[in-house]
């Protein structure tokens, strides 16, 4: 699936981005927080800036920092091994939630879940 | 006599006359000869005179006479003096060192790797440029350099956003694949042990339930599997009584995301049945309950499908029942075939901007209505089913129970089977066996044919309206049914030729089951219930297990071996 998100769904390459990707990307991410477990969402830039944000700030600064240079780390681990990979998925479990990265292009979008027991 | 205290000075002078009047001297400051006057020549006071000379002469009558000269010098000084040169300084000195920056960079290997590519990227498109003009090159790059800086300040707010929708895809997998952790476990690695324990008999697990929030009440009319991307699969939704809405939906899910809907597509007629292109799996032909029949393109973007027959002349006026996709013409244009109430076969063309359609065939009328009314009185055909490995063969099933072998190279019918009393409502040819057919109908019964024979070679009564039947994708002899009162049957009828294996309850009471579709890959069906519902159910091993083969053989798969399982049975039935 990750093929027809690449033929379907990443749609190549889109030259202008416009509004009704937004709000698809909007509905996404309201979804995401609604779901059950999901502590927080946090969408970061590409300095370890985050943008938006479902938690308070301190903590979503805190989390944008230290996970952008563990993505950046990764990512640079991953191609290290073999340039023509690529990062997709960074999941970080730990004994009370779960931490997602998503990272994309220039920006990361971090969730964090209670996994169910 | 002179006094030899008085000192007398002479001063002899060295002159050449002759030579001072005539030297030059070559001037670079004129590029020529001049003559050297007044250059101080080096005078050299000398103690010899020529003996011709006055002084001479007296010298020499002098020493004639042997007398002391007088001209005798007690000490002679000669002093030379060249010319000093003035003290130089001459001195180097380099140009100061320019500002120091520190500069720092890692060379990885994707470091490498990504300029690598970037200059390849850089050269291919520059030989590309150099087939165009080039000032025109140079003058939209400087355009499109400005333009580009001009978009990153501006655009960094809001739009940038838009491009996060693969990752949020992603994460939404993600946090859904937390949350049915125990269904993907059981998906992947459950096998029901107890099989075992229970003789032939299997059981059908559910796992994933899709529904929709915001259509409760329309009925799951078709569903499809996606061939390509196993995991997808079409969901139609609509309702072919009268007295319910008036709309209709195209869902796509993948149970990856079993919360919301991978694509969604709004119609403004209920569907009736779904079919998705086996390569090009983004086509997506529907059948409208209102008669028309629409081709989606799920890469796409909007809401509207691509092509709809509602400005086409042959559209169908009755509610079109089966669409399935076709080989592609001779031109290469892909093809679907419809068939609907009003009882014709038709198949459509997508040509560049509208379908094309063409009769294929019309349904022979049913035997209650008289001669004169054959034209007013239509036979609905309910389904339709391509051959499999003859593509110009097709079944054709109707209200009346009869089911019509057909072929795209004849106009009329080659056989007619009369399969059921009331609707036939699915048929399906096997998956291997090229002569075997099975068909369901509202009379309670699911037949297997064998086509050349007139009656069915298996029969089975399942207690209840059938709804919809399947064969399986990975077995000859196995095939499931779903029925009005909420079950699924799934037989093997090389196990057991008269029994379901499993005879289960999904929904609750008061519910139908509408529809059922294998997973082409995976031992997963999904099952849709008349209230927009569907379930996906993963098959026990004991309803995929193959026959024991004979001590010491290996148990064998393939098609020939499928399609020889079925002969078996059909020889036995004989």
């Amino acid at each position: 699936m990750k093929e027809y998100c690449a033929a379907t769904r990443t749609h190549g390459g889109r030259s202008t981005p416009d509004l009704s990707d937004m709000a698809e990307v909007e509905d996404t991410l309201k979804r995401i927080q609604a779901q059950h477990g999901v502590i927080g969402t946090i969408v970061v830039n590409g300095e370890g800036i985050p943008i938006r944000t479902t938690l308070d700030n301190s903590t979503s600064v805190q989390y944008a920092g230290l996970l952008h240079q563990l993505t950046m780390k990764a990512r640079s681990a991953v191609r290290d091994i073999d340039p023509q990979n690529e990062l997709t998925f960074l999941r970080i479990r730990s004994k009370k939630h779960e931490i997602m990265v998503a990272p994309d292009k220039e920006y990361l979008l971090i969730a964090i879940q209670n996994p169910s027991e | 006599m002179s006094n030899l205290s008085e000192k007398t000075v002479v001063l002899r002078r060295a002159r050449l006359n002759a030579a001072t009047s005539s030297l030059m001297r070559f001037s670079f400051k004129e590029c020529c000869f001049k003559p050297v006057a007044d250059e101080p020549d080096i005078e050299i006071e000398g103690s010899l005179v020529h003996k011709d000379s006055e002084e001479g002469q007296i010298l020499c009558a002098e020493k004639e006479v042997g007398r002391k000269s007088k001209t005798l010098f007690s000490c002679i000084t000669t002093a030379t003096q060249t010319t000093i040169n003035p003290p130089r300084e001459v001195a180097c000195q380099t140009e100061s060192q320019p500002l120091l920056v520190n500069y720092s960079a890692t060379a990885n290997q994707w470091e490498i790797y990504d300029f690598y590519q970037e200059e390849l990227q850089k050269r291919t498109s520059s030989t590309k440029k150099d087939e165009k003009e080039n000032e025109i090159a140079e003058g939209a790059e400087g355009v499109h350099g400005n333009l580009s800086l001009l978009r990153d300040f501006t655009d960094k707010s809001d739009h940038d956003l838009a491009m996060l929708s693969t990752a949020a895809k992603l994460l939404e997998y993600a946090v859904n694949e937390n949350i049915n952790g125990d269904i993907i476990a059981d998906f992947k690695h459950f096998e029901d042990e107890a099989d075992e324990f229970r003789g032939d008999k299997g059981t059908l697990l559910p796992l994933w339930e899709f529904q929709y929030n915001k259509v409760k009440s329309l009925p799951v009319s078709a569903l499809c599997w996606n061939k390509k991307y196993n995991d997808l699969f079409a969901v139609g939704l609509g309702s072919h009584k009268f007295t319910e809405l008036e709309c209709g939906m195209l869902l796509f899910y993948t149970w990856r995301n079993n919360n919301h809907p991978e694509f969604l597509f709004n119609t403004d007629s209920g569907v009736m049945c779904v079919d998705i292109h086996e390569q090009k799996s983004h086509l997506v032909a529907v059948g409208l309950f209102n008669g028309n029949v629409c081709v989606y393109n799920l890469m796409a973007k909007g809401d509207q499908p691509i092509y709809n027959s509602m400005a086409s002349s042959g559209k169908h006026s009755g509610t079109v029942w089966q669409v399935k996709w076709w080989e592609d013409d001779l031109y290469g244009n892909h093809t679907f075939f419809s068939v609907s109430a009003d009882g014709r076969v038709v198949s459509w063309t997508l040509g560049k901007y509208e379908l094309f359609s063409t009769n294929i065939i019309k349904l022979p009328p049913m035997d209650k209505v008289p001669d004169d009314l054959n034209n007013v009185i239509v036979t609905a055909g309910l389904t339709l089913d391509f051959h499999k490995q003859k593509p110009y063969h097709f079944l054709v099933g109707t209200e009346a129970g009869k089911i019509h072998k057909g072929s795209t190279h004849y106009t009329r019918f080659i056989k007619t089977y009369e399969a059921h009393f009331r609707m036939v409502s699915c048929v399906r040819w096997n998956p291997f066996n090229p002569k075997v057919f099975i068909t369901c109908g509202m009379d309670w019964r699911v037949n297997i044919w064998d086509e050349t024979t007139d009656s069915p070679v298996f029969t089975f009564d399942l207690k209840s309206s059938v709804m919809d039947v399947a064969w399986a994708p990975y077995s000859s002899t196995v095939f499931a049914a779903v029925t009005a009162d909420g079950k699924v049957h799934v037989f093997d009828l090389s196990i057991n030729r008269f029994e379901a294996l499993c005879q289960q309850r999904v929904v609750s009471t008061k519910r139908h089951l509408t529809c059922i579709e294998f997973n082409p890959v995976h031992p997963i069906i999904i099952v849709g219930n008349d209230r927009g519902l569907v379930i996906s159910l993963k098959l026990s091993p004991n309803l995929r297990k193959n026959p024991k083969e004979e001590k010491g053989k290996e148990p064998s798969t393939g098609a020939e071996v499928e399609i020889a399982k079925m002969e078996k049975l059909l020889i036995l039935m004989r």
